[in-house]
């Protein structure tokens, strides 16, 4: 399964969500996930099963497909929250 | 044994080759597995040579324009882009940059680690245009290959270090805890905002996000649609202004003006998304490896990341922010025509991204009012900075483009100065005065914290 994070440059933001998904994931048990990230225009349906977005451009990536939205990029509860349940979802965990 | 030596000069002057051993340092210490390691040192490795690609696009793209503006107007027109400047610097300064963005990083752990700044650097693509930057400024200067290493890289970890200590207590207010910094190389330009939010703002300022604002724009936050049509708007302005007859015969070989300006403005937002594919690329295994160490050694320290986690706290001062500072940058442009001097161009993602950070700022301390007045005064020092930063930054001032954002000026003024004054013992100088004033364990913070 590949879990792609996505801002609006595709450099520094997108690129924290990844690493913070990572940690959450390692935290979780969660073996066999490929996190990457990428600039809103790169991104396309079919390049990853989940997108993780933020807010603000949440309405620019709603094509994608299966899309998290993250209300607050910094917070790490919430994160950790949406990847549980995305996980739980999936039967990772 | 001199053909070694040779050989080993060769291997280190190519900054592909430096860059991916960097990561491979990196890969290494932190234990990764062979088929991790193999991948990401592959992979920094053909990023840097996607950003040296991406740097002859811009350049066929970047020369045809100048040419026009100078036959237009008769002055020079630059458009300030970070990762436009970068691409044609590396060219020169590929090994210099990629050495001073690694020891830079470790001075940054440093002085995190021993004095009461705890802020770690973790955006990775505008540490490595300081390093650039920095690389530039100290060759200019007169520093020989070593020093100039060295110098560069104390100086960037300085600068890694200070650039989000100047924002913090404006971040603190907008995110209501002091355990995220931000890490954007426009901090000046931020932290005036603030300030010029909070003169303007009065008592009970109405926040922006208590309007009601059209959406609809949101296709200005994917930026390669947004460089391609303002450098669309541009290339058209000039294109007209210089005429039909001087492009078609000198620049286009025939093709219509029009045509000709039409595919060049692509060409532009076709060099930014190829280099920023390779900035991507090199980016992906030393960030992750530089947040792995720095966390381990450094108790208490601080992230400051990219500039877009302040974006979510005030979605409507983040549009308010990028008209007002564009605004600001239109302002400055026809200020510096009816001066007569090398005209800076507002260029759309840095005034997007800085605008918009510093329309969130001021909408802290003064709502509505501060949005608009600090990030309008934000517009117009990035475009005035450049005007001082070009003629310190030697053959690379005159390459119709430089660095954009705020922090990029002031230190690049702020050494390039220091080197005019009094050559290259000046800026070391400096340098130990810094780092010795960083030393100084203050206390009054802590309270706060």
């Amino acid at each position: 399964m590949k879990i792609l994070a996505v801002c609006s440059s595709g450099l520094g933001t997108s690129f924290m969500v990844e690493m913070n998904i990572n940690q959450v994931l390692g935290e979780l048990g969660v073996t066999g996930v490929e996190v990457s990230h990428s600039d809103l225009s790169s991104a396309s349906p079919g390049d990853a099963d989940v997108y993780f977005l933020a807010k603000d451009i949440a309405e620019g990536g709603a094509h994608l497909g299966e899309v998290i939205v993250l209300d607050n990029i910094i917070d790490m509860d919430e994160l950790r929250e949406k990847v549980r349940k995305m996980a739980e979802e999936r039967d990772l965990i | 044994m001199n053909g070694v030596l040779t050989t080993l000069v060769d291997i280190l002057s190519q900054p592909a080759i430096l860059v991916a051993m960097i990561a491979l340092i990196g890969l290494i210490a932190q234990r990764k597995n062979l088929s991790d390691t193999m991948k990401g040192t592959t992979k920094t490795f053909v990023g840097f040579l996607v950003i040296a690609a991406g740097a002859g696009i811009l350049e066929v793209s970047l020369i045809p324009f100048g040419t026009m503006f100078q036959e237009a107007f008769n002055v020079a027109g630059v458009v300030p882009n970070n990762e436009a400047i970068v691409a044609l610097a590396l060219n020169e300064y590929g090994s210099s940059t990629a050495l001073i963005m690694f020891f830079g990083m470790i001075v940054n752990v440093i002085i995190a680690r021993f004095t009461r700044f705890k802020y770690i650097f973790l955006t990775g693509h505008h540490a490595l245009y300081m390093a650039c930057m920095l690389a530039v400024i100290m060759a200019v200067a007169g520093f020989t290959t070593i020093p100039q290493i060295a110098a560069g890289a104390i100086a960037l970890g300085i600068i890694m270090t200070l650039s989000p200590a100047i924002v913090q207590p404006f971040m603190r207010k907008l995110t209501g805890n002091d355990n995220v910094a931000l890490g954007h190389f426009s901090a000046v330009g931020y932290a005036l905002s603030g300030l010029v939010g909070k003169a303007v703002g009065g008592k009970e300022p109405t926040s922006t996000e208590e309007i009601n604002f059209p959406k609809g724009l949101g296709f200005l936050r994917d930026s390669t649609v947004s460089i391609a049509l303002t450098m669309v708007v541009m290339y058209f302005v000039v294109a007209i202004a210089a005429g039909p007859t001087f492009i078609e015969a000198e620049l286009s070989d025939g093709t219509n003006f029009l045509v000709f300006s039409l595919i060049q403005a692509g060409n532009f937002a076709a060099g930014v998304f190829v280099i920023l594919a390779g900035v991507r690329l090199v980016l992906a295994e030393i960030v992750p490896a530089f947040k792995g160490i720095s966390t381990k050694l450094v108790p208490n320290a601080k992230p400051a990341l990219d500039v877009p986690i302040v974006f979510t706290f005030a979605p409507n001062a983040v549009l308010i922010g990028f008209f007002s500072s564009f605004a600001g940058g239109l302002f400055s442009m026809i200020f510096m025509a009816l001066a007569g001097s090398t005209i800076i161009l507002p260029g759309v993602v840095p005034h997007f991204f800085t605008g918009a950070a510093a329309g969130v700022f001021g909408n802290a301390t003064g709502g509505v009012k501060g949005a608009v007045a600090g990030s309008f005064v934000n517009g117009i020092i990035i475009s005035f900075l450049p005007v001082f930063l070009l003629p310190v930054l030697g053959d690379l001032g005159f390459a119709n483009t430089t660095f954009s954002d705020a922090d990029f000026g002031v230190s690049g003024i702020f050494f390039g100065s220091l080197a005019n004054f009094a050559g290259p013992i000046a800026i070391v100088i400096s340098l130990i005065v810094i780092l010795v004033l960083m030393a100084i364990p203050f206390k009054k913070k802590e309270k706060t914290a």
